[in-house]
């Protein structure tokens, strides 16, 4: 049973205090709002509003590049009269979502972070973004992101680097032993992780109930792990891509950024199917799930990949890592240890196919159809060019060239149908693993826990993503489902995540391997009241957060 | 290897081309007096050169959606009515294969004879033009849907050009593909206009391997492809409207040397234009060599109105397409009855075996019924189907007649073709149809009227005017006169007033019977019968 202590997320006498916790069985977040909006404890405008007010509260956090208000009330003042009327389309009906910006919403500005496509309105929804609003969801806002997805920091996008909300937590603060004065916060503010990490601040610091992010080599899991919140990515084929601006195509995923894993499950079983307008996506049909809530883990078996055990994993990680090894150990699940033998072959290969990819998706933004047109006029091609340097900024040109570069005929051997092959090796690793007995694959999500921005910036964006992206892009190589679970703080009072990495569309047992363990894990909750305090106190009185 | 040009007189004309140049006046010769086979013999004590052409066929696809996108396909429609998100290359949007598109293709192959591919592979290609909106065409480079098939075509040659030669093109593949959209340029405001209602069109690119050795045979070979589309529906295959499109790669050598370098001449939108360009092409490349020059592989854009081949500027710089496999589309698997999978839905999958049974006659198939089944020249049955509609019309005046097809088919040819040619029509703008056409020819097959009185018919009811040939035959009184005493007194009243000629005929000169017989005729206006009045007036006068 779960025990009544291990609160996904919601804070005490904090942002939503008003759903105090339920003796006994815990279903997720989601569906404890959808029952408080249900029994009219809350109207979806009210929670429209709160969440509205804490996005203005938080608004140096940097975590929406745009707030929709209007609609969202609207679209919430629509659910109110479902409500009313008792006719409630499902457990998202009313739940304020956020929307990575590189998600296409008709008639709302799409930038993806760049100037290329900032003012770009799309005409259309992308298919998991149209799905939400089926069913009720209030698309709160657009969060920020790397430019384009490129980067594992969320620091390189034109509208300015995403802050963790951590970074003004009680937890942290109090370890790192500074005061919470705002005033000396610029030196020490951390950064999310990337590339959704609009989407995971948007999460964590509770202005949204769930957020959609994008998932090419990590971007889900990584501002997850270190924002402390639940981050999926499914299996590549069951979740549309339709409407999503790619980066890679063959590993894109949408991503799922969520409080705890019940909520996960939920926001799946929504987003998940068969879609006529993404051809690889796949046509059997998907039954959505709810999670059990008594879990056995005896029966498991848990792989722990000995390659990734590396030089530059923190020991605290690592001491993590062992610990949550030893819980399922201890409730009696095996636990082995096993060889992905081609893993140090993974990030190169990985950057070989990714650039590739962007060199060719890029080539779309020339200026002509939409997005940014340089005022150059001399000819056809400088009018490109200088749209695409104007456009873009330094990572993604330099994405640019080099996917080119390995797509030029004389190396397009050498190195693009190489790393195919090596691609191949790494998917088979993994099906070798999986054949072998074992169910689910437990890993750390990131080398360590977040670090400051001034330390980030110090490494260039392609040296961090390598370093960042080591633990998660071979599932997307390999297409597998993967879900990082926010596990314990770090000795600076910071999220350290684990990875789980699943069968292909065994989403099901995924999940609920990572609800037990969230069980156990006892992952604290994120303490910013003394942030929201300091950071505005005159419009949180206004907003009066607590009931 | 090149198939090596025909021995002997090597004026090869095309099957299609004969017949609409006999027929229509001032027909243009097709290859400009410049044949490259007697250019070769010119060289006196070297090696002839030799030409290599091959040809790369774009034919747009005959579907009601673009290839990967759900836009309405139309050759008419103002600019940029039918672009749909993903035609226009919005982030995000992702192509979705058009089944259609995938069965004309098969349907394409498995009627020049390739093997089809089970398994096919979609791949980008890469380069920057204004009328291509995602900076890539989808391709079939890798791995296409149809490979080594083969075209069979006929033309005429030696001297007189009565000799027909079937020869054969080797078919490399077919590959599905987009087309792009279209530029527009303004030079005067340097200004370019872009339409994307073509982007998005799917083609099916038809390559040929070079064994083809002049215009003519290039010509002859895409004239066969072009039926075939037609009779398949697979593609409309207008070359006028864009539907079908040529290059042609074009080399000379001397035999038994490998082959020369290449150029490849686009834009060509007619078969003469092809026909042309090629021979143009081969003549520069000859002379350039025999000058001590070379040649460079280069595009070149055929100038119709100058008639010569001339560089393309912007294709100058060598491109790299970097191409790469399409992720966005899986591979392509194509099933036959063997490889089906039971319970199955239909309109999931494409069954080669269910088209291969649903193919129509090709054209080969149907010429050969029409010599074997009416008994008419393999010329006639080649004219009939280079004519849209015509073999419709034909085998229609014959059911609906009692004269002898091979009787029907002069008319047909010589007569309403002939008509159409003159005025160029269509077999469907025609004002003759084939109800008045069978109407015409049964008064002529029951006598009631004479053949010139046909013709005189046929003139009226090319007017237009609605009456049908019954009604023109009565008001115009051409009637054969079937009263055999009114031809007796007729007869007899010429006679007496040439009392000279029957002096002549009856002193031996028989041929002053054909005046008399001629004044006869116009005495009744062309109404009697010519051999009965002659059989009258041989009575009268041995008696």
């Amino acid at each position: 049973m779960a025990k009544p202590d291990v609160n996904p997320a919601i804070q005490d006498g904090g942002a939503h205090g008003f759903l105090s916790p339920a003796a006994g069985f815990r279903p997720g977040v989601v569906s404890r709002v959808s029952t408080a909006l249900k029994e009219g404890q809350v109207s979806p405008t009210e929670l429209c509003q709160r969440c509205l007010s804490l996005i203005k509260a938080t608004k140096f956090l940097n975590a929406y590049i745009t707030v929709t208000e209007d609609t969202a009330l609207r679209q919430a003042e629509e659910s109110e009269k479902r409500y009313r009327r008792g006719q409630s389309l499902g457990d998202l009906d009313g739940i304020p979502v956020a929307v990575k910006d590189n998600f296409s919403t008709t008639g709302i500005e799409t930038t993806c972070a760049s100037n290329m496509l900032k003012g770009y309105i799309p005409p259309y929804s992308a298919t998991v973004v149209q799905k939400l609003l089926d069913q009720g969801a209030v698309l709160i806002g657009k969060t920020n992101l790397d430019e384009f997805a490129m980067g594992s920091g969320s620091t390189d996008g034109i509208f300015g680097p995403v802050r963790n909300p951590w970074s003004y937590s009680k937890q942290y603060r109090e370890k790192c032993g500074q005061n919470s004065h705002l005033e000396n916060e610029d030196s020490s503010w951390l950064i999310t992780g990337g590339s959704s990490g609009g989407s995971a601040a948007a999460v964590s610091s509770f202005t949204c109930f769930a957020a959609l992010g994008s998932d090419t080599g990590g971007s889900t899991r990584n501002p997850a792990a270190h924002c402390g919140v639940v981050g999926l990515k499914p299996t590549y084929g069951l979740v549309s891509r339709h409407g999503l601006i790619p980066l890679v195509n063959s590993m894109d995923v949408p991503g799922i950024l969520t409080r705890c894993v019940d909520d996960a499950a939920t926001v799946l079983g929504v987003l998940a199917g068969h879609d006529p307008k993404d051809s690889t996506t796949v046509q059997d049909p998907f039954n959505p799930f709810k999670l059990p809530s008594v879990i056995d883990v005896s029966k498991l078996c848990i792989g722990i990949p000995k390659e990734y055990h590396i030089p530059g994993l923190s020991s605290e990680t690592l001491a993590v890592w062992s610990k949550a090894a030893d819980l399922f150990e201890n409730a009696g699940a095996r636990v082995i240890e096993v060889s992905l033998p081609h893993t140090c072959y993974s990030i190169v290969c990985y950057h070989v196919l990714c650039t590739a990819e962007v060199a060719s998706n890029m080539a779309r933004f020339d200026g002509l159809e939409y997005g940014h047109r340089s005022n150059m006029d001399k000819s056809t091609e400088s009018m490109y060019a200088a749209t695409r340097r104007e456009g873009f900024n330094d990572v993604v040109r330099g994405r640019i060239l080099s996917g080119n570069y390995f797509l030029l005929k004389q190396n397009y051997e050498k190195y693009f149908i190489k790393a195919q092959k090596v691609r191949r090796l790494i998917a088979n690793d993994f099906v070798n693993v999986f054949s072998s007995g074992v169910d689910v694959l437990l890993t750390p999500t990131t080398l360590r826990d977040a670090v400051p921005y001034v330390e980030f910036i110090k490494e260039d964006n392609r040296t961090r993503s390598a370093q960042d992206d080591i633990f998660t892009q071979a599932a997307n190589m390999s297409g597998l489902p993967a879900v990082s679970i926010p596990t314990a703080l770090s000795e600076k009072g910071l999220p350290i995540g684990l990875q789980f990495v699943g069968r292909a569309f065994q989403e099901l047992q995924l999940l609920t391997v990572a609800k037990w363990f969230e069980k156990q894990a006892k992952f604290p909750i994120l303490q910013l009241q003394e942030m929201l305090d300091h950071a505005d106190a005159l419009s949180h009185q206004k907003i009066s957060l607590s009931s | 290897m090149a198939a090596p040009m025909s021995g002997g007189g090597r004026l090869c004309r095309l099957a299609w081309r004969r017949r609409a140049g006999a027929l229509h006046s001032g027909a243009q010769p097709a290859a400009l007096g410049r044949e490259p086979g007697k250019v070769a013999e010119t060289q006196s004590g070297v090696a002839p050169w030799r030409a290599v052409v091959g040809l790369e066929v774009h034919a747009q696809i005959n579907s009601n959606s673009k290839i990967f996108s759900g836009s309405q396909v139309q050759f008419t429609a103002p600019p940029n009515s039918l672009v749909s998100f993903f035609d226009a290359s919005l982030p995000g949007t992702l192509p979705v294969l058009n089944r259609r598109c995938v069965e004309a293709a098969v349907m394409t192959g498995l009627a020049l004879s390739c093997s089809i591919n089970k398994k096919s592979l979609f791949d980008r290609k890469h380069y920057f033009y204004a009328d291509l909106p995602a900076g890539y065409q989808i391709t079939q480079q890798r791995l296409p849907i149809a490979v080594n098939g083969n075209l069979s075509y006929t033309l005429y040659v030696g001297a007189k050009q009565s000799q027909m030669v079937t020869k054969n093109v080797r078919i490399k593949q077919i590959q599905l593909e987009q087309d792009s959209g279209k530029s527009l340029h303004n030079d005067a405001r340097s200004q370019t206009f872009i339409d994307l209602n073509r982007a998005g069109v799917g083609l099916m690119e038809v390559v040929m391997e070079p064994d083809m050795c002049c215009g003519e045979e290039a010509a002859a070979a895409v004239r066969e492809l072009q039926l075939i589309l037609q009779t398949l529906g697979s593609s409309q295959a207008i070359m006028a409207e864009g539907q079908l499109r040529v290059d042609a790669n074009v080399s000379v050598r001397h035999p038994g040397e490998p082959y020369g370098v290449r150029t490849e001449v686009k834009n060509i939108n007619s078969l003469r234009f092809l026909a042309r360009a090629v021979d143009y092409e081969i003549q520069r490349q000859i002379e350039e060599l025999e000058n001590g020059g070379t040649i460079l592989n280069e595009t070149r854009a055929f100038d119709y109105k100058l008639g010569c081949t001339i560089p393309m500027r912007d294709k100058e710089g060598k491109q790299d397409y970097r191409f790469m496999p399409e992720p966005n589309l899986p591979p392509l698997i194509l099933y036959d009855a063997k490889s089906l999978p039971a319970n199955i839905d239909d309109q999931q999958v494409v069954n080669i075996d269910w088209i291969q049974e649903r193919l129509p006659d090709l054209p080969s198939v149907k010429r050969a019924r029409l010599v074997e089944q009416y008994g008419i020249l393999p010329e006639h049955s080649f004219t009939l189907l280079n004519e849209d509609g015509l073999m419709e019309l034909f085998e229609d005046v014959v059911r609906k007649t009692q004269m002898n097809p091979k009787k029907v088919i002069g008319w047909v040819i010589s007569e309403l073709l002939g008509h159409l040619k003159q005025y160029d029509l269509t077999v469907k703008e025609s004002p003759v149809n084939s109800v008045s056409l069978a109407d015409l020819l049964n008064l002529l097959e029951r006598g009631v009227i004479s053949s010139s009185a046909a013709k005189q018919v046929l003139e009226e009811l090319w007017k237009g005017e609605g009456k049908t040939p019954l009604q023109i035959v009565k008001e115009k009184r051409l009637e054969l006169i079937q009263n055999q005493r009114e031809l007796d007194q007729i007869c007899q009243a010429v006679m007496e007033g040439h009392q000279e000629e029957v002096m002549e005929i009856k002193a031996g000169n028989k041929k002053v019977l054909n005046k008399l017989i001629g004044l006869v005729q116009r005495a009744t206006q062309r109404r009697a019968d010519p051999i009965l009045v002659k059989q009258i007036l041989e009575k009268k006068l041995s008696q």
